[in-house]
């Protein structure tokens, strides 16, 4: 018999405020999930269930940021995540403008900085940043101007938060009580900077217990520190839980030798329905996309009954929205104070 | 900060019945009703009642919609919308508990405009107060309220509803 254990011994350390809370406590860029406050995590899923309601009107557009600037700077190529946070910057009517780096003026020879300084010259108000490199969204978001906000759309393997939050709105929909749920995080861990951010925003929540399941090469050293409990069987890991989360297996950063072949990961990592059955009768199957079909799962649960994965598209508009929309708000209280 | 020694449901009653009278003079029969959050809901839910429509009632909140976000910032505690039919072309009835600036009822007025065309708006609210700022006025108002300078007033709710006037900070 399993019991569920609320990890309270692993809990992880209480960090200092970042960069990314004002003087207010509230949010004025968001970088990562870690060292942020339940409150804030919360208050992002309850603003993004309202917008959620804009995609009923025959308008799907809000006049809240209408004359703000939102520029999508994204150094690394991602036609999903810039979708979804061009269309979440439009619905807030705000303008924006998608920057795709490796075809601008930096190969020009254009410094960062350079063109940081350019961008806000051109009166932008907030930045969007995906970089290839841990880091890179604080760096920017240490170097802009007071009054601009920025926003992490995925930097190397350090976080992806709007995914994670999205991921946490789709199963607050399902499952409202996250003390209640036992959570599976599988697949390729040493790569996914989302399942950093899922087990943070997962762990902030207080999730009743939090499993990840991958084979020793693809689990980063010290993870345990999470709060985590590891498993390197599927079937034991997945076995009464409530979420399973896949993950992507990232071909394009597997320069070692992590796995054998794709076709032995699946045969040993694949989630297929024989498997789900393992699980509670009304799991909820996640995949943070683009999903490899027959690599991570099957193609019968990618589109069976337990998948959310579309839900999580969608999901993913409302929660850039709320994100955006808190971030400029702070932006907004320290324009009311001055 | 002092309570109003005003029977609520009762002014409710009586904005029903105002309401029942203006909608048969104007010939509409089948109106669908909304009130703003917070207040405004909780009045609706007893017209709606009291009058016997049909259709679910509708919700609103105009967060999304001030026209003051870049001073003061979004209420942190926004409510969905939910309008589970189609306005357009129908007779609404918008309800709030206070008007005062008007700023509220023409956001609520933007926002339903994104839903649809609706055929007409009727405003119907408990308080009708000093103070306004845009060209908006009640069709039914329960009360007439003047405030010295600096003060609020505010519905309580949702049971029992009571009415108190404070000092703003």
């Amino acid at each position: 018999m399993t019991t569920r254990s609320t990890h309270s011994s692993t809990a992880p350390i209480k960090r200092p405020r970042t960069i990314q809370i004002d003087s207010n406590g509230r949010l004025r860029h968001f970088i990562a999930i870690e060292g942020l406050p339940k409150t804030i995590l919360t208050e992002m899923l309850d603003i993004a269930e309202s917008f959620v309601s804009v995609t009923a009107q025959d308008v799907k557009k809000v006049p809240l940021l209408r004359g703000r600037t939102i520029c999508n700077l994204f150094f690394e190529p991602s036609t999903r995540t810039r979708t979804t946070f061009e269309l979440a910057a439009k619905r807030l009517s705000a303008d924006v403008l998608n920057i795709n780096i490796s075809a601008s003026s930096s190969s020009k020879g254009e410094t960062l900085l350079d063109m940081l300084r350019n961008l806000e010259a051109m009166h932008t108000d907030m930045f969007v940043v995906r970089h290839s490199s841990s880091g890179a969204a604080q760096f920017i978001a240490s170097k802009v101007e007071p009054h601009i906000s920025v926003i992490n759309a995925g930097d190397g393997s350090h976080e992806h938060p709007t995914q994670a939050m999205l991921d946490m709105f789709t199963i607050r929909q399902h499952k409202p009580d996250f003390s209640a749920l036992r959570v599976a995080i599988v697949g390729d861990l040493r790569h996914s900077r989302v399942a950093r951010s899922q087990i943070h925003a997962l762990n902030t929540l207080g999730v009743g217990e939090l499993r990840v399941v991958a084979p020793r090469t693809l689990i980063p050293a010290g993870m345990e520190r999470l709060g985590v409990q590891i498993y390197q069987n599927l079937e034991e890991g997945i076995r009464d839980v409530d979420v399973i989360i896949m993950l992507r297996l990232q071909r394009e950063r597997m320069h070692g030798a992590f796995i054998p072949s794709e076709q032995e990961y699946f045969q040993l990592y694949g989630l297929t329905e024989a498997r789900i059955a393992l699980a509670r009768p009304d799991v909820m199957v996640m995949h943070p996309g683009p999903i490899n079909r027959g690599v991570e799962m099957d193609s019968a649960v990618a589109d069976g009954k337990h998948s959310v994965i579309l839900q999580q598209v969608s999901n993913g508009i409302a929660i850039r929205m709320a994100a955006m929309s808190m971030a400029m708000r702070s932006r907004a209280d320290a324009k009311a104070e001055a | 900060m002092r309570t109003v020694n005003e029977d609520v449901t009762q002014h409710i009653h009586a904005m029903g019945e105002a309401l029942r009278e203006q909608l048969a003079e104007a010939e509409i029969s089948k109106p669908l009703m909304i009130g703003i959050h917070t207040g405004g809901v909780w009045i609706a839910e007893h017209l709606h009642r009291q009058l016997g429509l049909d259709e679910a009632l509708g919700t609103l909140d105009i967060s999304f919609y001030r026209d003051d976000f870049t001073r003061v910032g979004m209420n942190p505690q926004v409510k969905p919308s939910a309008l589970p039919f189609s306005i357009a072309d129908r007779h609404l009835i918008l309800v709030d508990d206070v008007l005062h600036t008007g700023r509220t009822i023409r956001a609520a007025m933007n926002e339903l405009f994104d839903y649809g065309r609706p055929a007409s708006i009727w405003l119907a609210v408990l308080v009708e107060r000093d103070g306004r700022e845009l060209p908006i006025c009640a069709d039914v108002a329960a009360l007439n309220i003047k405030l010295t300078e600096g003060e609020q007033i505010k519905l309580n709710g949702p049971d029992p509803l009571s009415l108190t006037i404070f000092e703003a900070k």
